[in-house]
Protein backbone atom coordinates (compact mmCIF):
# COMPACT_ATOMS: atom_id res chain seq x y z
CA UNK A 1 0.00 0.00 0.00
CA UNK A 2 1.20 3.42 -0.95
CA UNK A 3 1.77 5.89 1.86
CA UNK A 4 -0.12 9.17 1.79
CA UNK A 5 1.54 12.54 1.31
CA UNK A 6 -0.15 15.45 3.08
CA UNK A 7 0.35 19.13 2.32
CA UNK A 8 -0.92 21.99 4.43
CA UNK A 9 -0.44 25.72 4.74
CA UNK A 10 0.10 25.61 8.47
CA UNK A 11 0.40 29.33 9.02
CA UNK A 12 0.66 32.58 7.10
CA UNK A 13 4.29 31.83 6.30
CA UNK A 14 4.67 28.08 6.64
CA UNK A 15 3.95 24.99 4.52
CA UNK A 16 4.11 21.48 6.01
CA UNK A 17 4.47 18.23 4.06
CA UNK A 18 4.29 14.81 5.74
CA UNK A 19 4.87 11.27 4.49
CA UNK A 20 5.64 7.88 6.06
CA UNK A 21 8.46 5.91 4.46
CA UNK A 22 8.79 2.14 5.04
CA UNK A 23 12.28 1.95 6.49
CA UNK A 24 14.33 2.86 9.56
CA UNK A 25 15.40 6.51 10.01
CA UNK A 26 19.01 5.49 9.50
CA UNK A 27 18.31 4.29 5.95
CA UNK A 28 15.83 7.03 5.04
CA UNK A 29 18.31 9.66 6.21
CA UNK A 30 21.04 8.06 4.12
CA UNK A 31 18.87 8.58 1.00
CA UNK A 32 18.80 12.33 1.78
CA UNK A 33 22.34 12.82 3.01
CA UNK A 34 24.23 10.83 0.38
CA UNK A 35 24.35 12.96 -2.82
CA UNK A 36 24.67 9.85 -5.03
CA UNK A 37 21.37 8.53 -3.64
CA UNK A 38 19.66 11.91 -3.37
CA UNK A 39 20.09 12.65 -7.06
CA UNK A 40 18.28 9.40 -7.91
CA UNK A 41 14.97 10.45 -6.38
CA UNK A 42 14.73 14.21 -5.78
CA UNK A 43 13.61 15.09 -9.32
CA UNK A 44 10.57 12.99 -10.26
CA UNK A 45 10.69 12.07 -13.95
CA UNK A 46 6.89 11.80 -14.01
CA UNK A 47 6.83 15.60 -13.79
CA UNK A 48 8.81 15.99 -16.99
CA UNK A 49 11.79 17.28 -15.04
CA UNK A 50 15.38 16.19 -15.38
CA UNK A 51 18.37 16.78 -13.16
CA UNK A 52 21.33 18.24 -15.04
CA UNK A 53 23.68 18.43 -12.06
CA UNK A 54 23.78 18.20 -8.29
CA UNK A 55 26.69 19.08 -6.08
CA UNK A 56 26.40 19.07 -2.31
CA UNK A 57 28.61 19.21 0.73
CA UNK A 58 26.07 17.78 3.18
CA UNK A 59 27.28 18.96 6.59
CA UNK A 60 26.42 21.97 8.75
CA UNK A 61 27.60 25.06 6.87
CA UNK A 62 28.08 23.13 3.61
CA UNK A 63 26.58 24.28 0.30
CA UNK A 64 24.49 22.67 -2.44
CA UNK A 65 23.58 23.47 -6.01
CA UNK A 66 21.01 21.73 -8.22
CA UNK A 67 20.38 22.44 -11.91
CA UNK A 68 17.04 21.26 -13.27
CA UNK A 69 15.68 21.23 -16.81
CA UNK A 70 12.01 21.32 -17.74
CA UNK A 71 11.23 20.74 -21.42
CA UNK A 72 12.74 23.38 -23.67
CA UNK A 73 12.77 26.06 -20.98
CA UNK A 74 16.03 27.56 -19.73
CA UNK A 75 17.48 25.26 -17.00
CA UNK A 76 17.01 26.56 -13.46
CA UNK A 77 19.55 26.53 -10.66
CA UNK A 78 18.58 25.99 -7.01
CA UNK A 79 21.13 26.59 -4.31
CA UNK A 80 21.70 27.33 -0.64
CA UNK A 81 23.45 26.03 2.43
CA UNK A 82 22.87 23.50 5.20
CA UNK A 83 22.17 25.17 8.54
CA UNK A 84 21.96 21.87 10.39
CA UNK A 85 22.79 18.26 9.58
CA UNK A 86 21.98 15.91 12.48
CA UNK A 87 22.39 12.28 11.37
CA UNK A 88 19.17 10.21 11.31
CA UNK A 89 17.15 13.08 12.81
CA UNK A 90 17.18 16.52 11.18
CA UNK A 91 18.22 18.45 8.08
CA UNK A 92 17.86 22.22 7.71
CA UNK A 93 18.79 24.18 4.58
CA UNK A 94 18.28 27.57 3.00
CA UNK A 95 16.84 28.22 -0.48
CA UNK A 96 18.66 31.20 -1.91
CA UNK A 97 17.87 31.13 -5.65
CA UNK A 98 15.07 33.70 -5.49
CA UNK A 99 15.21 37.44 -5.05
CA UNK A 100 15.59 38.55 -1.42
CA UNK A 101 15.41 36.19 1.54
CA UNK A 102 14.16 32.71 0.61
CA UNK A 103 12.40 30.05 2.67
CA UNK A 104 14.21 27.76 5.12
CA UNK A 105 13.45 24.04 4.78
CA UNK A 106 13.53 21.74 7.83
CA UNK A 107 13.11 17.97 7.52
CA UNK A 108 12.73 15.77 10.59
CA UNK A 109 12.99 11.96 10.61
CA UNK A 110 10.86 10.27 13.30
CA UNK A 111 11.23 6.53 13.53
CA UNK A 112 8.14 4.50 14.55
CA UNK A 113 8.80 0.78 14.41
CA UNK A 114 9.61 -0.14 10.81
CA UNK A 115 8.61 3.21 9.34
CA UNK A 116 9.95 6.73 9.44
CA UNK A 117 7.67 9.76 9.48
CA UNK A 118 9.10 12.59 7.40
CA UNK A 119 7.89 16.07 8.34
CA UNK A 120 9.06 18.84 6.07
CA UNK A 121 8.54 22.51 6.94
CA UNK A 122 9.10 25.38 4.54
CA UNK A 123 9.24 28.59 6.53
CA UNK A 124 9.01 31.76 4.44
CA UNK A 125 10.42 35.09 5.68
CA UNK A 126 6.98 36.76 5.40
CA UNK A 127 3.34 36.18 4.47
CA UNK A 128 3.93 38.16 1.27
CA UNK A 129 6.84 35.89 0.32
CA UNK A 130 4.71 32.75 0.64
CA UNK A 131 1.76 34.38 -1.16
CA UNK A 132 4.10 35.36 -3.98
CA UNK A 133 5.55 31.83 -4.20
CA UNK A 134 2.05 30.38 -4.37
CA UNK A 135 0.96 32.67 -7.19
CA UNK A 136 4.20 32.39 -9.16
CA UNK A 137 3.87 31.03 -12.64
CA UNK A 138 0.39 32.52 -12.85
CA UNK A 139 1.34 36.16 -12.88
CA UNK A 140 1.84 36.29 -16.63
CA UNK A 141 0.44 34.26 -19.47
CA UNK A 142 -2.56 32.97 -17.57
CA UNK A 143 -3.53 30.79 -20.48
CA UNK A 144 -6.00 28.64 -18.65
CA UNK A 145 -7.87 31.55 -17.12
CA UNK A 146 -7.89 33.28 -20.46
CA UNK A 147 -9.39 30.20 -22.06
CA UNK A 148 -12.16 30.24 -19.50
CA UNK A 149 -12.81 33.87 -20.32
CA UNK A 150 -12.88 33.03 -24.03
CA UNK A 151 -15.51 30.41 -23.33
CA UNK A 152 -17.54 32.82 -21.26
CA UNK A 153 -17.39 35.44 -24.00
CA UNK A 154 -18.32 32.87 -26.65
CA UNK A 155 -21.29 31.79 -24.56
CA UNK A 156 -22.43 35.37 -24.01
CA UNK A 157 -21.98 36.06 -27.72
CA UNK A 158 -24.28 33.18 -28.53
CA UNK A 159 -26.88 34.64 -26.22
CA UNK A 160 -26.63 38.02 -27.92
CA UNK A 161 -27.16 36.33 -31.27
CA UNK A 162 -30.39 34.86 -30.06
CA UNK A 163 -31.64 37.97 -28.34
CA UNK B 1 -22.03 25.92 -28.21
CA UNK B 2 -25.22 24.47 -26.80
CA UNK B 3 -23.34 22.43 -24.18
CA UNK B 4 -21.28 25.44 -23.29
CA UNK B 5 -24.41 27.49 -22.83
CA UNK B 6 -25.87 24.83 -20.58
CA UNK B 7 -22.76 24.99 -18.45
CA UNK B 8 -23.12 28.70 -18.27
CA UNK B 9 -26.72 28.38 -17.16
CA UNK B 10 -25.64 26.15 -14.31
CA UNK B 11 -22.58 28.16 -13.40
CA UNK B 12 -23.99 31.61 -13.60
CA UNK B 13 -27.25 32.84 -12.21
CA UNK B 14 -29.36 35.26 -14.23
CA UNK B 15 -28.16 38.15 -12.10
CA UNK B 16 -24.54 37.20 -12.62
CA UNK B 17 -25.06 36.93 -16.35
CA UNK B 18 -26.61 40.38 -16.40
CA UNK B 19 -23.67 41.70 -14.42
CA UNK B 20 -21.22 40.06 -16.85
CA UNK B 21 -23.09 41.53 -19.80
CA UNK B 22 -23.04 45.00 -18.33
CA UNK B 23 -19.37 44.63 -17.51
CA UNK B 24 -18.47 43.57 -21.05
CA UNK B 25 -20.56 46.24 -22.75
CA UNK B 26 -17.80 48.78 -22.19
CA UNK B 27 -14.73 48.96 -24.46
CA UNK B 28 -12.38 50.07 -21.66
CA UNK B 29 -13.44 47.19 -19.45
CA UNK B 30 -12.89 44.74 -22.30
CA UNK B 31 -9.45 46.29 -22.72
CA UNK B 32 -8.75 45.86 -19.02
CA UNK B 33 -9.66 42.16 -19.25
CA UNK B 34 -7.35 41.73 -22.22
CA UNK B 35 -4.56 43.49 -20.33
CA UNK B 36 -5.06 41.34 -17.21
CA UNK B 37 -5.00 38.25 -19.41
CA UNK B 38 -1.39 39.11 -20.18
CA UNK B 39 -0.33 40.13 -16.69
CA UNK B 40 -1.70 41.02 -13.28
CA UNK B 41 -1.69 44.78 -12.78
CA UNK B 42 -2.32 47.40 -10.11
CA UNK B 43 -5.19 49.87 -10.46
CA UNK B 44 -2.61 52.65 -10.85
CA UNK B 45 -0.93 50.86 -13.77
CA UNK B 46 -4.28 50.23 -15.43
CA UNK B 47 -5.31 53.88 -14.98
CA UNK B 48 -2.08 55.00 -16.66
CA UNK B 49 -2.41 52.51 -19.51
CA UNK B 50 -5.94 53.59 -20.29
CA UNK B 51 -5.28 57.31 -19.72
CA UNK B 52 -7.80 57.53 -16.96
CA UNK B 53 -8.09 58.89 -13.44
CA UNK B 54 -7.59 56.51 -10.52
CA UNK B 55 -11.21 56.99 -9.47
CA UNK B 56 -12.44 56.21 -12.98
CA UNK B 57 -10.41 53.00 -13.17
CA UNK B 58 -11.54 51.97 -9.69
CA UNK B 59 -15.14 52.16 -10.90
CA UNK B 60 -14.42 50.00 -13.95
CA UNK B 61 -12.54 47.42 -11.89
CA UNK B 62 -15.38 47.45 -9.37
CA UNK B 63 -17.89 46.56 -12.12
CA UNK B 64 -15.64 43.73 -13.39
CA UNK B 65 -15.18 42.46 -9.83
CA UNK B 66 -18.91 42.49 -9.19
CA UNK B 67 -19.41 40.41 -12.34
CA UNK B 68 -16.89 37.88 -11.04
CA UNK B 69 -14.57 38.44 -13.99
CA UNK B 70 -11.75 39.99 -11.96
CA UNK B 71 -10.51 39.61 -8.42
CA UNK B 72 -8.48 42.19 -6.56
CA UNK B 73 -6.20 41.89 -3.62
CA UNK B 74 -4.60 44.58 -1.52
CA UNK B 75 -0.97 44.06 -0.54
CA UNK B 76 0.42 47.02 1.38
CA UNK B 77 -0.75 50.14 -0.45
CA UNK B 78 -1.16 48.48 -3.83
CA UNK B 79 -4.38 46.87 -5.03
CA UNK B 80 -3.54 44.21 -7.62
CA UNK B 81 -6.13 43.05 -10.14
CA UNK B 82 -6.16 39.66 -11.76
CA UNK B 83 -8.39 37.65 -14.03
CA UNK B 84 -10.40 34.72 -12.94
CA UNK B 85 -10.78 32.49 -9.95
CA UNK B 86 -10.96 33.60 -6.38
CA UNK B 87 -7.72 33.59 -4.44
CA UNK B 88 -8.74 30.77 -2.14
CA UNK B 89 -9.43 28.38 -5.03
CA UNK B 90 -6.15 29.37 -6.62
CA UNK B 91 -4.32 28.63 -3.38
CA UNK B 92 -5.99 25.24 -3.00
CA UNK B 93 -5.07 24.32 -6.59
CA UNK B 94 -1.47 25.40 -6.04
CA UNK B 95 -1.20 23.36 -2.83
CA UNK B 96 -2.56 20.29 -4.62
CA UNK B 97 -0.06 20.64 -7.47
CA UNK B 98 2.77 21.06 -4.97
CA UNK B 99 1.53 18.05 -2.99
CA UNK B 100 1.59 15.96 -6.16
CA UNK B 101 5.20 16.96 -6.78
CA UNK B 102 6.17 15.85 -3.27
CA UNK B 103 4.16 12.66 -3.63
CA UNK B 104 5.98 11.77 -6.87
CA UNK B 105 9.27 12.62 -5.18
CA UNK B 106 8.51 10.39 -2.19
CA UNK B 107 7.48 7.53 -4.50
CA UNK B 108 11.00 7.67 -5.94
CA UNK B 109 12.44 7.86 -2.41
CA UNK B 110 10.50 4.70 -1.49
CA UNK B 111 12.27 2.85 -4.30
CA UNK B 112 15.72 3.93 -3.09
CA UNK B 113 14.89 2.99 0.51
CA UNK B 114 13.65 -0.45 -0.61
CA UNK B 115 16.88 -0.95 -2.53
CA UNK B 116 19.01 0.08 0.47
CA UNK B 117 17.04 -2.27 2.74
CA UNK B 118 17.58 -5.15 0.33
CA UNK B 119 21.31 -4.46 0.10
CA UNK B 120 21.60 -4.31 3.88
CA UNK B 121 19.84 -7.67 4.20
CA UNK B 122 22.21 -9.27 1.69
CA UNK B 123 25.26 -7.72 3.38
CA UNK B 124 24.00 -8.85 6.79
CA UNK B 125 23.58 -12.40 5.53
CA UNK B 126 27.07 -12.34 4.08
CA UNK B 127 28.53 -11.20 7.40
CA UNK B 128 26.82 -14.01 9.28
CA UNK B 129 28.02 -16.65 6.83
Amino acid sequence: MKNITTMERKSERELVVTRNVNGPARIVFEAWANPELFRQWWIPKSFGLSLLSFEADIRTGGQYRLVIAHGDAEPMAFFGRYLEVTPHARLVWTNEEGEGAGPVTTVTFEENGDTTLLVLHELYPSTEALDAAMSSGEKCGMDETFEQLDQLLAGLGANVGQG
Amino acid sequence: MRVLKLNLMVQYSRAELDASFAALADATRRGVLEQLGRCDASITTLAEKFHMTLTGMKKHVGVLEQAGLVTTEKVGRVRTCKLGPRRLEEETAWLERYRQLWDARFDELDKIVEELKRKEKIDGRRKRE
